[in-house]
């Protein structure tokens, strides 16, 4: 088809024509932002949790007053749910991975007396916390019962100065290891804490995703032999096949309840409704991209069906398109760059660019085929007859 | 004429409802969508304490050890136990108040209720004058009171009326963690939002349900909640953070006059170097002192997502609005031998610039209108989702304002430049040609 007198006619609507250049283009810029930022969203739901995840149940209770036998309670508490049938593994925690609500974080170095920190690492505690959170070991070992330290004991020695009191060892994931040692085995490496308060790596874990502020590094853990107790803030976790969870939620509920009456429930979810609570707000955003990349994509077709000016469709919508789909690549860029300083987000990749090109030409294809076929199938005499 | 105008509007747009509906349509989801995201970003961007804030001001001073000083860097967001009681007894502003937030054990009376925790805070007796707390009942608790760690409390409006009915509570017995406390105070209708005093606990959302003297929550050990930021050996569990180097306290001071903030400010210097000189802080003093609205822009309280969909709505829009002007135009050109024949007649170009004008205007505002109702929608929709501010989401009459006017200007935007286009139609062309 001869397309210099297309061009000699669209210059004469020049109007109309960058009217549609413009849709074209704004479309295109921001549908490409936008599914690139659905992908991330995506991305971010995939993270590996490391766990046994359709198998834990947690249980938070608080005391109603001080306890001073707390730490004692915690293991009747703790052996009590060993005996419910189906409960596998019991622990307790100070935290759950990607679940809402507080963390507990610490810087580490590499050196004593290194000035700045290497990494921001989360910290699990909790008594037989890896065995019930179903973690896999891929180096060294995991915890020895001796190795442990109340929560308690181990504050004291740290606001007493007395190093002897508190833990001495750490377990850690492959990711935290191949940060801090790149290519290198971390077992039996020193990792500082504080002013400068040496502990072992014994062990390394495939994962153990951080509870929240992913963007600190999403699999930076560490986990710590110390015992802690309800009025610290723990919670129980119980591991148990994932049909039996509804059922033994309820009877640990009971059981806890027959043990000590007078404590309040704070909290009692499988990790599973955690993890869904957690990423809600990815989801809804991520749906909320996809329905207005959907709605663009149709008001953009159904303008460049409309306002065709010379129904000359397939190649004119091409032309129109393609200088559109220039325009939007280089908006697109600009849009990603805003993106970037002010929302901490990646490059948009170069793979975005000649997709998004080949949807909307697409599309526009498709959009104007219609009242294409129709205007040839009218008959030549109906045509001209007016002319 | 407008009458008549209307008409020929109306006419010309029914003989093509496919294409009218398509431009209202657009529109009415540009609009709406756009209307939606603006009225929560109106929403969560607000002064929590209009009138005052400008009068409020959160004290930063910087505690840490020399261990990765860098100049130029924020000091500590919050306060240490030894720096707020320092500076709370200073009292070299107009008010102060030192607070941290907690959850207790409310032990009810009656027996058909089980005991419950509810978030509390633990403050000083300027919080309530200088936040302009109203009151219910009773009042707050003096200085007096904190001095003597007095088991006084005072609880929110629906605590009152889940507790007591919402009668007049005060002088009644509230038993928490197992230790009577005496009514002193019912709040009345007081929701800040954003929760500004202290954002670690949340940002939006509901307040407190008790509060109470800082000192009586640091004699009975009542474990704090919030924000806990530990440098050097520091650490220790929520009961025991006295002594530690750690600061988990929020310190905000009432300073009436521009003045006053600069005296202040120096006050703050001039306490780190006595600090410093002191042994106890070992990095120059770096001191902060932000009124209300810079302390929620600099802690970022609107989440970034409310921000994103917001651009993205205007996006939508933009596009919605190039659309509708392509369609109105091609539209508006195919009546060129219809509009010929008028000029030729001799309707003047502003009478014809006029009805096309009318034209336009019916389908922005019927779209103004379908933006509106998809507004309330959107709205409705907002306040499903399980965020903390989503009973926020509502249109105000200022909002509403900003709709009216857009869906006006977004119409006339969309209607003047086809409708100058089909004016500037030579007649004679046009009728030579058929």
């Amino acid at each position: 088809m001869d397309i210099l007198p297309i061009l000699s006619t669209l210059r004469r609507h020049k109007i109309t024509a960058w009217l549609l250049i413009l849709e074209i283009a704004l479309t295109c810029a921001i549908v490409c932002n936008a599914v690139f930022l659905i992908s991330q969203r995506l991305e971010r739901m995939r993270i590996p949790s490391g766990v046994a995840e359709h198998e834990l149940v947690q249980i938070q209770l608080a005391n109603i007053g001080n306890r001073p036998d707390a730490a004692a309670r915690a293991e009747t508490d703790l052996a009590a749910l060993r005996q419910i049938p189906g409960v596998q593994q019991a622990a307790l925690t100070n935290q759950l991975p990607l679940s809402s609500g507080g963390s507990w974080n610490s810087g580490v170095k590499l050196e004593p007396q290194q000035q700045l920190d290497t990494a921001n690492v989360v910290q699990y505690m909790g008594q037989n916390l890896l065995p019930t959170l179903g973690t896999r070991l891929i180096a060294g070992r995991e915890f020895r019962p001796d190795e442990f330290v109340d929560y308690a004991d181990a504050v004291a020695a740290l606001q007493s100065g007395n190093m002897k009191g508190l833990p001495q060892t750490l377990v850690i994931t492959q990711a935290l290891a191949e940060r801090l040692w790149p290519g290198r085995s971390a077992l039996g490496r020193p990792l500082y804490f504080g002013q400068g308060i040496p502990f072992r790596v014994i062990g390394v874990i495939a994962n153990l995703a951080r509870p929240n502020m992913l963007e600190k590094g999403a699999e930076y853990s560490t986990v710590w032999p110390i015992r802690l107790n309800l009025t610290q803030g723990a919670s129980y976790l119980i591991r148990c096949a994932p049909q039996d969870r509804e059922q033994i939620l309820k009877a640990a509920l009971a059981k806890l309840k027959q043990l000590d009456p007078r404590r309040v429930v704070l909290e009692k979810r499988t990790w599973d409704e955690a993890r869904y609570e957690f990423f809600q707000s990815d989801r809804a955003m991520a749906s909320i991209l996809v329905g207005v990349c959907v709605a663009l994509l149709i008001v953009t077709a159904l303008g460049a069906t409309r306002s065709n000016i010379l129904h000359y469709f397939q190649t004119e919508n091409f032309l129109l398109a393609t200088v559109g789909i220039g325009l939007g690549m280089v908006l697109s860029f600009g849009i990603n760059l805003f993106l970037m300083t002010h929302y901490e987000l990646p490059r948009l990749p170069a793979i975005y660019f000649p997709v998004g090109a080949l949807l909307l030409w697409l599309i526009g294809q498709l959009a104007v085929l219609g009242p294409a076929l129709r205007a040839a199938a009218v008959p030549p005499v109906v045509a001209t007859r007016s002319v | 004429m407008f009458g008549y105008y209307l008409e020929m509007a109306l006419r010309s747009l029914r003989r093509n409802r496919m294409l009218t509906a398509l431009m209202v349509l657009a529109i009415a989801l540009g609009i709406g969508a756009s209307m939606t995201t603006l009225t929560v970003l109106h929403v969560l961007s607000g002064d929590p304490l209009p009138g005052r804030s400008d009068a409020l001001y959160r004290a930063q001073v910087d505690p840490r050890d020399s261990n990765g000083y860098e100049p130029g860097k924020e000091p500590m967001e919050q306060v240490s136990w030894t720096d707020g009681m320092n500076l709370l007894r200073a009292k070299r502003a107009d008010r102060q108040a030192l607070m941290t937030g907690g959850s207790v054990a409310i032990q009810p009376e009656q027996l058909a209720l089980d005991p419950f925790y509810e978030d509390a805070r633990f403050t000083s007796a300027d919080f309530f004058p200088m936040f302009g707390v109203p009151f219910q009942y009773g009042h707050g608790w003096s200085s007096a009171d904190d001095d003597s760690s007095a088991r006084v409390a005072v609880i929110s409006s629906e605590l009152n009326n889940k507790l007591f009915g919402g009668g007049d509570s005060t002088g009644r017995t509230l038993r928490m963690q197992d230790i009577p406390f005496r009514i002193i105070g019912v709040l009345g209708d007081w929701r800040p939002n954003p929760h500004f005093y202290d954002l670690d606990v949340k940002n939006y959302g509901e307040n407190e349900g008790v509060y109470l003297p800082l000192s009586t929550s640091q004699d009975l050990l009542f474990g704090h909640d919030g924000s806990n930021d530990c440098w050097g050996n520091g650490g220790g569990d929520q009961y025991h953070l006295k002594n530690a180097p750690c600061v988990w306290l929020q310190f905000w001071v009432q300073l009436d006059s521009p003045a006053k903030a600069v005296a202040y400010r120096e006050f703050l210097v001039h306490y780190s170097q006595e600090q410093k000189n002191l042994g106890r802080f070992q990095r120059p003093p770096n001191v902060r002192l932000r009124d209300l609205m810079h302390w929620l822009d600099y802690n970022m309280v609107v989440p970034d997502d409310v921000r994103l969909q917001t651009w993205l709505a205007l996006g939508f829009l933009l596009v919605c609005l190039v659309n509708t002007v392509g369609l109105m135009l091609a539209k508006f050109m195919r009546r060129a031998g219809e509009l010929s024949v008028r000029r030729a007649l001799g309707a003047s170009r502003r009478a014809l610039f006029g009805q096309l004008l009318i034209e336009a205007g019916v389908v922005g505002l019927t779209g103004g209108i379908g933006g509106l109702l998809l507004a309330f929608l959107g709205l409705w929709l907002v306040r499903q989702q399980p965020t903390g501010y989503a009973k926020l989401a509502h249109l105000d009459p200022a909002m509403l304002l900003v709709t009216f006017l857009l869906a006006v200007g977004a119409s006339l935007l969309a209607g003047l430049l086809p409708a100058w286009r089909a004016c500037q139609i030579a007649p004679a062309l046009q009728l030579k040609s058929n």
